[in-house]
């Protein structure tokens, strides 16, 4: 038998939602149990939970109080996240294009002079990182992946920037993410993508999930904007390694 | 089919419906009618389901004009003056727009948001199931963004139903009833204090992604950068102003802010509803109180139905009555066995 895990911390989202909390921090192995609990309940779905929300270090349970109350399935939930983390069936990779620098990537010349190395140097360090999709939030589509190699870990920009573009590839603290719509940002711009993570009228409309495993490769700027041309006409272009 | 034409409309106003549910996990945020059971009303009046969209109207003033047809509409929500052609309408009722009549409606008194419901629904194309607009998201039919003039509803046109009203429950007064937490534990006893004991006003910066109160600062223990985490319709998040802000359906699903209460489900519409500048308050309920709140709230919702009534020339007069308040008296007027309405020398004695 493996050792018991610790119980989460039920908190009130509200008369309809329950948080259960597993660290209070950017935490991979609390990330792992957020999205080991979210795949039982999707295999086992609990009688009243409508909808599941992971993040980094919680699982938003929203739920309808007329099927079940709170001390009821906050009893269930500590419960189930404390049995055996389940083996994920199947682990997508994802290898996503990126164009990284100069004006698809403002910050990357500042990133280099900050961290005492060369844009080459960050560059080759983002690539060859492994990553994995933690959460999506903020706005559609928006893939906060945890990974990131602890060189590159840096603070937020004191003065967040208002618009940033869509398909934003940065840095920020101890993360990485893709964004998708353009929009309000305060972390480091490397470079651009291509790839939507999100797009009406294309099959699927959200291309990644919490869980999936993330690399990057670089390409010129030519190639992504062919890239660009091919997606905006509904193409994937991020290549699934393990189809 | 006929359609309704938007002669004028304010900011703030957008086709909304019960939400598009099922994709936080992707970061799409929920959208939908701020005021949900004033939503459901204003369907049932002209037989819709109760969650279709309808045009959720913001606090200004309104136009809407009937072309190639008659169309047939309910109003609900925020009290305002509204008229057909100088004809006066009354809110919580459903009423007939001749081919090239004009629904002309006031400002909001009392209230922000108002539901204009179109018999047979609004044609459109459903993402997620739903036609709700997310501008931000580019989504929403059949306009993804806020309804402008000269925008045109399809629809399919009235069915010649008579019209009814419905008689709503009065809305609650007092404070905006909250439940703590998820982060009540990032503030102090003196900043619970001051959120629960002060007086809010809901600042004119206000939208459908959240609600920003004025007041007093709300100081953070530790700071107030958290990792973020989920959030709700009704979250109560204080950045590092001090100033909470109230989550509405046009939220981010996640926020790395601090959320020290949140707004009760029966609750929402009633909060949504409160006119930039007016002082209110919160006070924190026990999750069972909350839960049961919000258990009559789901029981009256799916009863609204039965309080349909159709509208009859006796009907009028009770409300007449009411207004003089002798309503004692004309319940009389009604009843089934004496089927006589009184006279008003009866009526004067009460």
């Amino acid at each position: 038998m493996a050792a018991t895990l610790s119980p989460p911390r039920i908190l009130p989202s509200g008369d309809s939602a329950i948080t259960v909390e597993f660290s209070r921090n950017i935490d991979d192995a609390a990330n792992q149990r957020v999205l080991a609990l979210d795949r039982i309940l999707a295999r086992d779905p609990v009688s009243g939970v409508t909808e599941t929300v992971p993040t980094y270090r919680s699982l938003l349970v929203h739920y309808d109080p007329v099927q079940i109350d709170f001390d009821a399935l906050g009893a269930k939930l500590v419960a189930l996240a404390q049995l055996p983390v389940p083996p994920t069936t199947k682990t997508r990779r994802w290898r996503i294009p990126v164009v990284y620098g100069g004006e698809h990537g403002i910050d990357l010349e500042d990133v280099a002079k900050t961290l005492k190395t060369t844009p080459d140097d960050i560059v080759a360090r983002h690539v060859a990182g492994n990553y994995r999709v933690a959460m999506i939030g903020f706005t559609p589509g928006w893939s906060y992946l945890g990974g990131l190699e602890k060189f590159l870990h840096m603070p937020r920009r004191k003065n967040p920037r208002l618009l940033t573009p869509a398909g934003t590839i940065s840095i920020g603290g101890v993360q990485t993410g893709v964004q998708c719509l353009a929009g309000p940002s305060g972390w480091h711009l490397l470079g651009r993508t291509a790839v939507r993570t999100y797009q009406l009228h294309r099959d699927p409309i959200f291309l990644l999930e919490p869980g999936d495993h993330v690399t990057f490769s670089a390409v010129d700027a030519k190639t992504f904007a062919e890239q660009d041309r091919a997606a905006e006409a509904g193409e994937i272009v991020a290549e699934l390694m393990n189809a | 089919m006929s359609k309704l034409v938007i002669s004028a409309i304010g900011p703030a106003s957008s086709v909304q419906d019960g939400g598009r549910h099922g994709a936080q996990r992707y970061g799409l945020t929920p959208s939908g009618a701020v005021d949900q059971l004033a939503l459901a009303a204003a369907n049932c009046l002209v037989g819709n389901e109760l969650f279709a969209a309808a045009i959720e109207i913001g606090p200004f003033g309104a136009a809407f004009t009937a072309r190639e047809g008659a169309v047939r509409v309910a109003l609900a929500g925020a009290p305002r003056n509204a008229d057909i052609s100088g004809r006066t309408v009354a809110s919580d009722t459903s009423m007939t727009l001749a081919d090239g009549e004009t629904l002309t409606l006031g400002f909001a008194r009392g209230g922000s948001f108002s539901y204009l419901a179109i018999e047979g629904g609004i044609a459109g194309e459903l993402m997620f199931g739903s036609l709700a607009v997310n501008a931000r998201a580019g989504l929403g039919s059949p306009y993804p963004r806020p309804l402008q003039a000269a925008d045109e509803l399809q629809t399919a046109g009235a069915s010649g139903a008579s019209e009814r009203r419905i008689d709503l429950p009065a809305v609650p007064e007092g404070p905006i009833r909250v439940v703590m937490g998820p982060q009540d534990d990032e503030f102090g006893e003196a900043a619970t204090k001051l959120f629960l004991d002060s007086e809010w006003k809901i600042s004119a910066t206000s939208d459908r992604m959240g609600y920003r109160l004025e007041g007093p600062v709300i100081k953070h223990l530790h700071g107030h950068n958290i990792v973020s985490d989920g959030t709700v319709n009704g979250s109560i998040q204080v950045p590092g102003n001090g100033a909470p802000i109230v989550l509405m359906p046009d939220r981010g699903t996640s926020g790395g802010y601090p959320k020290i209460a949140t707004v009760m489900t029966a609750d929402l519409g009633r909060f949504a509803q409160i006119p930039a500048g007016r002082g209110f308050r919160f006070r924190a309920v026990s999750m069972a109180e909350a839960q049961a709140e919000a258990r009559k709230f789901a029981q009256l919702l799916r009863t609204l139905p039965g309080r349909v009534k159709a509208i009859e020339n006796f009907d009028l007069n009770i409300e007449a009555l009411q207004d003089a308040n002798v309503a004692g008296a004309a319940v009389s007027a009604v009843d089934a066995a004496t089927w006589q309405i009184p006279s008003a020398d009866a009526l004067a004695q009460d």
